[in-house]
């Protein structure tokens, strides 16, 4: 590329109208190695911007984790509310249970009070009955 | 959109916007950072990307937005204070033998841009985008692209000239 077309173009260049494809052929002059003198300063700038280009991102991006943790949270939270749900009703239930079996004692003090009584009120039925039939043992001794 | 599909996409341009969001944080791991939580901010609008129909422009355009709000929340915080260390530094005898590497030079001077001429250098002169995508990605019209991208290149050639002569006398 002769040197008055590269003068021209960097002139366009810094007017900003050259379009890429120039730009491309402004690059490959400067970059070559064999700068006019006047020219200096576009070689260090476009060796700085080939340079920078050759700059990569090089961690890996995350993207599934992240995504997986959103999920997990979503889950735990499904899981617990149903944890939640069975401990009330189990707790409701045991406290019901509790509760019958209070009653349950209760009837059944009652009960074997009842009972006891009924016993003690027996025996001395029986002891009536017993004194009744030693009378009636003297009767019919007598009577004989 | 499943994840491979997804990668196949975006992948091609992730270094563009990794150098674009260095361009504007200055420091690697800010622009690594960056770069990752973008990639992370597409795959959850993926399904908005399948109605874009230039997935890389509106990557670039979310770069240049997301990068502009951490500068914002930057300076908000304790940045100034920084940023004034920074300015004194640049005329310090150490930036000076600096400016003898002339990458690190060109590095700088685009460095001192204001924010708007640092990305269209960006995307023009290293990402070599054509003045069309420019004018979507940071939602100006083409003439005022191309004025804002005349005056960087301007302004970085008069300053390197200067440099040169300082370091030539």
């Amino acid at each position: 590329m002769e040197l008055a077309n590269i003068e021209k173009l960097v002139e366009k260049y810094l007017n900003a109208e050259t379009t890429l494809q120039e730009e491309r052929t402004l690059k490959n002059y400067f970059i070559g190695g064999n700068v006019a003198k006047h020219l200096q300063e576009y070689a260090y700038l476009f060796n700085y911007f080939a340079i920078v280009k050759e700059e990569t991102f090089t961690k890996t991006i995350h993207l599934p984790t992240e995504k997986l943790k959103k999920k997990q949270v979503k889950w735990w939270a499904v899981a617990a509310s149903i944890a939640l749900l069975f401990s009330l009703v189990i707790g409701k239930q045991q406290y019901d249970k509790n509760l019958q079996r209070k009653e349950l004692q209760k009837v059944y003090a009652q009960v074997s009070k009842g009972l006891k009584l009924l016993s003690t009120n027996l025996k001395k039925g029986e002891q009536a009955i017993a004194t009744l039939y030693t009378y009636e043992d003297s009767v019919h001794k007598t009577l004989k | 959109m499943n994840q491979s599909d997804f990668l196949k996409v975006v992948l091609p341009f992730k270094d563009k916007v990794f150098r674009l969001a260095k361009r504007l944080l200055v420091s690697t791991e800010e622009a690594e950072d960056a770069t990752q939580e973008l990639f992370f901010k597409l795959w959850k609008s993926k399904e908005k990307i399948g109605g874009y129909k230039n997935v890389e422009a509106f990557a670039m355009t979310m770069t240049k937005n997301y990068c502009y709000d951490r500068l914002k929340s930057k300076q908000a915080s304790n940045l100034t204070l920084v940023h004034s260390n920074y300015k004194e530094k640049e005329t310090s005898l150490e930036k000076k033998l600096e400016y003898r590497d002339s990458a690190n030079q060109v590095h700088v001077l685009i460095e001192s841009l204001p924010e708007q001429q640092k990305i269209i250098i960006q995307l023009r002169d290293i990402e070599q985008y054509d003045f069309e995508e420019i004018c979507k990605m940071v939602a100006m019209k083409p003439t005022a692209v191309r004025v804002a991208l005349s005056r960087a290149r301007k302004t970085i050639r008069e300053e390197l000239i200067k440099t040169h002569d300082y370091g030539v006398s």
